[in-house]
Order: C-alpha cells, then sequence, then structure tokens
C-alpha cells in the first residue's frame, strides 16, 4: 500500500510536468469508488456517472493542490462527494438535510431470527431479489448510505471515511451501526421469506424449468 | 463483563468490523456461544453485507469505463492540470 502510494505520487508529479496521459492510468482503480461515492448521494446511475466524470475532471484540473496529506483515493472520493452533493441541491430535489438525520425515536434492534441458513451470493442472478437489496440500501437516510458504500462495498477504512466526509471515526461508526441495522432488520425477513429453505427454492427452481 | 441480548447488539456492527476490545470480544463471544438468536442474528448480517457487497449490486453503467476515459481524454488535449485555489473544501 505504502508503494502504490509512493507510485502515485511519482506519477502525479509527472503529470504536473506534462505527462498529461498518465492521469488515465493513476485514476483507473478509482473508477469504481468515484461511480458509486457519486450514486450514494444520487440515487441515480445516469447522473452519477455525469458527476463522476465531471469529479474526475475536476481532480486533473486541481492535482496540483493534492499533497499527499490524505491517501489519494480519499482525495478524490472527497472531490466526488461535493460534486454529488452540490448537484443534488442544484436539482432541487432535496431540501438540506440535516448532517445527522438520526431520528431520536428511532429503533436498531434487528429482525430477530432464531436460525439462520446462509443465503449464497449466486441468488443474486435473480433479478427481483438484486433489485430489492439495492432499493433497501437506496432508501437508507443519505448519510447512513454514504458511509455504508464506502465502507461496505469500497471496504475504505473508518478513518479514510471519516476523512473523505469531514467527520469523526466515531460519527462513521455509529452511522454504519445504524446503517447495517436497518438493512438487516429490512432484508432478513425478506430474504428468509423469498428463500425459506434452499431445498424448497431449488425444487421451485426445477418445478419451472 | 456480562452481556444481555439488547447489549450485545450495538457491538454487532464494530465486532464485524474488529474495532471492539479484547475485553468486549470475550464477552460478546461469551455471549453468542450459548445464544442461538444473537448467532442468527450476526450470521444474518454478515450474510447481508456479503450480498450487498456482490458487482451484481450497483452495477457499474455499460461503457461507463469507456466514456469516462474518452471525456479525461478530452480534458487532457485541453489543458494542464492546474491547482491554484483548489482542494476538496
Amino acid at each position: 500500500m505504502v508503494q502504490a502510494l509512493a507510485q502515485e505520487m511519482e506519477w502525479i508529479a509527472r503529470i504536473l510536468r506534462g505527462e498529461r496521459d498518465l492521469f488515465h492510468e493513476l485514476i483507473r482503480p478509482y473508477e469504481r469508488v468515484v461511480f458509486l461515492t457519486a450514486v450514494s448521494v444520487l440515487r441515480d446511475s445516469t447522473e452519477a456517472e455525469d458527476a463522476a466524470q465531471e469529479a474526475m475532471i475536476k481532480a486533473y484540473r486541481g492535482l496540483a493542490s493534492f499533497r499527499g496529506d490524505a491517501k489519494f483515493s480519499t482525495w478524490l472520493t472527497t472531490i466526488t462527494l461535493n460534486e454529488a452533493r452540490s448537484r443534488l441541491r442544484k436539482s432541487g430535489r432535496v431540501k438540506v438535510e440535516s448532517l445527522d438525520n438520526s431520528d431520536p425515536e428511532e429503533d436498531f434492534t434487528p429482525f430477530l431470527v432464531a436460525d439462520w441458513r446462509e443465503i449464497p451470493s449466486e441468488t443474486l442472478e435473480r433479478e427481483e431479489l438484486a433489485q430489492h437489496i439495492q432499493s433497501a440500501i437506496e432508501g437508507l437516510p443519505p448519510s447512513y448510505r454514504e458511509v455504508f458504500l464506502l465502507r461496505d462495498k469500497e471496504e475504505m477504512s473508518i478513518e479514510e471515511i471519516a476523512q473523505a466526509l469531514g467527520v469523526t471515526a466515531n460519527l462513521v461508526k455509529v452511522r454504519l451501526f445504524r446503517a447495517r441495522m436497518m438493512l438487516q432488520k429490512q432484508l432478513a425477513p425478506y430474504l428468509k421469506r423469498e428463500l425459506p429453505q434452499r431445498r424448497r427454492w431449488f425444487s421451485w427452481l426445477g418445478g419451472r424449468a | 463483563m456480562k452481556l444481555d441480548c439488547k447489549h450485545v447488539w450495538p457491538y454487532i456492527s464494530d465486532y464485524i468490523d474488529d474495532t471492539v476490545t479484547p475485553e468486549e470480544r470475550r464477552a460478546i463471544e461469551e455471549h453468542l456461544e450459548h445464544c442461538e438468536i444473537c448467532s442468527a442474528i450476526l450470521d444474518s448480517v454478515h450474510n447481508i453485507l456479503v450480498l450487498t457487497a456482490d458487482d451484481r449490486i450497483f452495477r457499474l453503467p455499460l461503457g461507463y469505463s469507456e466514456r469516462l476515459h474518452e471525456r479525461i481524454g478530452e480534458e487532457l488535449a485541453k489543458a494542464a492540470p492546474g491547482g491554484e485555489g483548489f482542494g476538496p473544501e
């Protein structure tokens, strides 16, 4: 990881000295995180793609201001968040949302299950199942959704997320806990209902085939 | 340190991320050993995280990377990178 950072710093220096095309290589590993960050705010693929492109262009235009205090990916994530949030504000789709949209009455107890049979990833081939899971994530309050996607899809560390969002690590953990509990509460009963027993599901598939 | 179910739940997230203290970890594991419900809850959260991390959830739009690099290419042809007075707020 240290090596990757050194490599990135070297590339950035070379880009700034005129080897502009290296910028393509510099951002290649982060195409996905930039898109997901944008989608976490905008919840729309087309808008997220536009925001992702714009964020990358802004990163290029502002490359000389990257000092290496944070990881390049964190810097890029912050630029993307700013770009996506500014688009959301301009679109008027959202009134000003408080930074921590928690309802004090909100209950973060999980859905109680007596036993859990593992649901394998292959079941996501079922389009409606994948769509349902995605909708549940999209339905999270914005500040929870951002943290959840950065941590559980992009595997950024708590500290990196805190840095990118400009909040404390503790707040990141609280939001993450709430996001995960909300998803468990919503998805566990759904998954149990949709996939009650693997055997039954397979026989259902067999019956249809 | 002895925990009942309600006190275990707030730790599930940190437990998964391995950010609990050794003492908390011991107490949680002691509880999980004899509590089927909390074990099942932990399994369900873990399973849901594996499913949500899958690439089939929030797929990248088709052609996203190509369009991105095309746009970057146009920008690179236009101008050298800058930086004065720029940066994340």
